[in-house]
């Protein structure tokens, strides 16, 4: 079933444009690629038939927003909401408005986020998708408010709210705009919080800074992919503060499941029927009222 | 305190040296030079507020992090008629770097927090240089729900070059730490009252920043990163960090025209360190105003109010109908 959704014309991964843009993808040639982790040589197709994960090592390369709703949500289920939504320049910031264009180009999206309506397995949620090729995935006005803005709807429409992260942190270019958007979405994973609604957040590689440090690390269920990067200050910053190596695995998904920093860590392949169980628990099971 | 002169004063010091020179100069000769005298004090007082009127962003910087800047605790002793420091996370330990206490002005009770620095490289030290771990955010937690049981309002003091990035801290869930405060401010019962002080770094300064109110010192600074990173990532250039700082817009004047700060809170002339107690005043005057205008909101209205403030930040524009038509059919 992956396949099928994976291989839609319109959700196609391993596009040669796309692929050059991608730093963790070596452009070898069209047909392979050869593996970040473990120099394994697969075949493109092989790749794309196995959600992007090396068939070597379990090496899970980064995917795009769209085709990660392709591989999570039932087909045809997805329903865009706050398309429309587009990044000013608050600060009349050097070139931001060349970025954002070519940001766009490059990536065929509007935003680091996509947001929407879907179901999984006919369960409905509110569903919310970044993208690490925007701007790495970093979050500004626009993030900030498509991610309130879906906390919001999850909150009217009762669905519950899944927000797949993945970020180098708050968008520079916006400056402080960019940081109270820190502020903005964790207030309104609040609201949901208050009213019992349920939150997942699955943290995919890499997810840093401000976006941890807000509303990602507040769900009620934290779901690591297998192999992530997850921190609040990346490894380089720290290497540097600290002048000193890094422990083995540090700030990888596995790491924080060992710090009970996440509840989870989860295979991509598994990862749809994961959120199922948990929704199915969530949504089916009978809750104790007193 | 020689070491201490920041570049743009010089002149300014060198100025006073003048005079000082030419004082015990008409002292020692008994000429009478006080013409000469007073017209380089008139010239040092337009100099001074000259250099004042017109400080770059860099500038501003320097005098946020002056090492003899008043600290959480210097301002907490001027400000309370009395303050008790309260410690621990009841977690893990106690973060030097955040200060936390309760204290009465004028009978009303307040929880107070601030980052802290220290003035020498000892108390730096043991303070960390005013860059919390997970714990400092967890005390400031604790304290702000101890507020909200017994109803005293907050006044948090901004003054960090950022959040620790260290091992520990990360192992610790520095991001959890923050995130957390952030989610329990946002609707917490009680006045929150935000002035950063000096150094407004990043999510380490926003950790204890989400509040009613956001003020900041004449010559503190707010950002998403400091200016010497922003420029190293975007330009791949540390050396770029004075236009990053004029780019990023995170001066008192910048932020209050964007929006994002409520007030501006004047300093002493030449800088909060010239004049502690004065810039304590000053800053005192100016919470116990903005808490006297928060005081007449429920808590209903207080908790719908600092959602809709922090709900309509952000710039950004919708397309039309055309342009999303448009992208349809492609």
């Amino acid at each position: 079933m992956f396949k099928d959704l994976f291989g839609k014309p319109k959700y196609v991964t391993v596009r040669s444009r796309e692929r050059h843009d991608r730093d963790d993808i070596s452009p070898d040639s069209h047909l392979w690629t050869k593996c970040t982790n473990c120099n394994a040589i697969i075949f493109n197709k092989k790749l794309v038939e196995n959600l992007m994960v090396c068939p070597e090592c379990n090496y899970h390369f980064r995917i795009s927003a769209r085709d990660r709703l392709a591989i999570t949500v039932d087909e045809d289920s997805f329903q865009e909401f706050a398309r429309d939504i587009q990044s000013e320049d608050p600060l009349g910031f050097p070139q931001y408005r060349e970025k954002l264009l070519q940001a766009k180009i490059k990536t065929g999206l509007d935003e680091a986020v996509i947001t929407g309506e879907a179901a999984i397995d006919n369960m409905p949620v509110v569903i919310g998708v970044m993208d690490f090729t925007f701007l790495g995935g970093s979050m500004g006005s626009v993030v900030g408010e498509k991610i309130t803005i879906a906390a919001e709807r999850s909150l009217e429409t009762q669905r519950p709210l899944i927000l797949f992260t993945t970020a180098g942190g708050a968008r520079m270019q916006e400056g402080l705009v960019s940081l109270m958007q820190m502020a903005k979405t964790s207030a309104a994973v609040r609201r949901l919080d208050k009213a019992g609604i349920l939150y997942i957040c699955v943290m995919t590689d890499p997810t840093s800074g401000g976006v941890t440090a807000s509303f990602a690390s507040i769900a009620d269920i934290i779901i690591a992919e297998t192999g992530a990067l997850i921190a609040f200050a990346g490894p380089r910053v720290i290497k540097q503060t600290i002048s000193a190596d890094l422990p083995e695995g540090f700030q990888r998904a596995e790491f924080l499941l060992e710090h009970g920093m996440v509840d989870m860590v989860v295979d991509r392949k598994d990862m749809r029927s994961q959120l199922a169980r948990i929704l199915k628990i969530h949504v089916q099971g009978v809750r104790y009222c007193g | 305190m020689v070491n201490n002169i920041l570049d743009f004063e010089k002149p300014l010091i060198e100025l006073a040296a003048k005079i000082k020179e030419l004082q015990s100069f008409m002292d020692e000769k008994g000429l009478d030079l006080s013409e000469e005298i007073n017209r380089l004090m008139e010239r040092a007082e337009k100099l001074q507020k000259e250099i004042y009127a017109d400080l770059d962003t860099m500038q501003i910087i320097q005098i946020a992090r002056h090492p003899n800047r008043p600290t959480a605790s210097d301002y907490a002793k001027y400000i309370f008629d009395d303050f008790i420091e309260i410690h621990g996370d009841r977690k893990f330990g106690d973060d030097k770097a955040m200060l936390g206490g309760i204290g009465l002005i004028n009978n009303q009770a307040f929880t107070f927090l601030g980052h802290q620095k220290g003035k020498t490289t000892k108390e730096n030290l043991s303070r960390n240089f005013g860059m919390p771990h997970p714990e400092g955010y967890r005390k400031a937690l604790r304290l702000m729900k101890q507020a909200e049981k017994f109803g005293r309002p907050i006044i948090s003091l901004i003054n960090t070059p950022g959040a620790y990035p260290g091992i520990g801290a990360e192992e610790r869930g520095q991001a959890e730490a923050i995130a957390r405060n952030l989610m329990v401010m946002s609707d917490l019962k009680v006045p929150i009252i935000v002035v950063v002080t000096g150094e407004g770094g990043s999510g380490g300064a926003l950790g204890i920043g989400l509040g009613d109110r956001i003020m900041m010192l004449e010559y503190s600074y707010y950002s998403v990163s400091t200016p010497e990173a922003c420029a190293a990532i975007i330009w791949k250039n540390a050396e770029k960090a004075p236009e990053a700082a004029e780019a990023l817009k995170i001066n008192a004047k910048a932020l209050k025209k964007l929006g994002i700060i409520d007030r501006i809170i004047k300093e002493p002339v030449g800088g909060a360190h010239k004049n502690p107690e004065m810039s304590a005043k000053l800053l005192k005057t100016a919470i116990l105003e903005e808490y006297e205008e928060l005081k007449k909101f429920s808590v209903e209205e207080l908790i719908e109010n600092r959602y809709q403030k922090y709900r309509k930040i952000g710039e950004f524009s919708y397309k039309s109908d055309d342009e999303m038509l448009k992208e349809e059919v492609e």
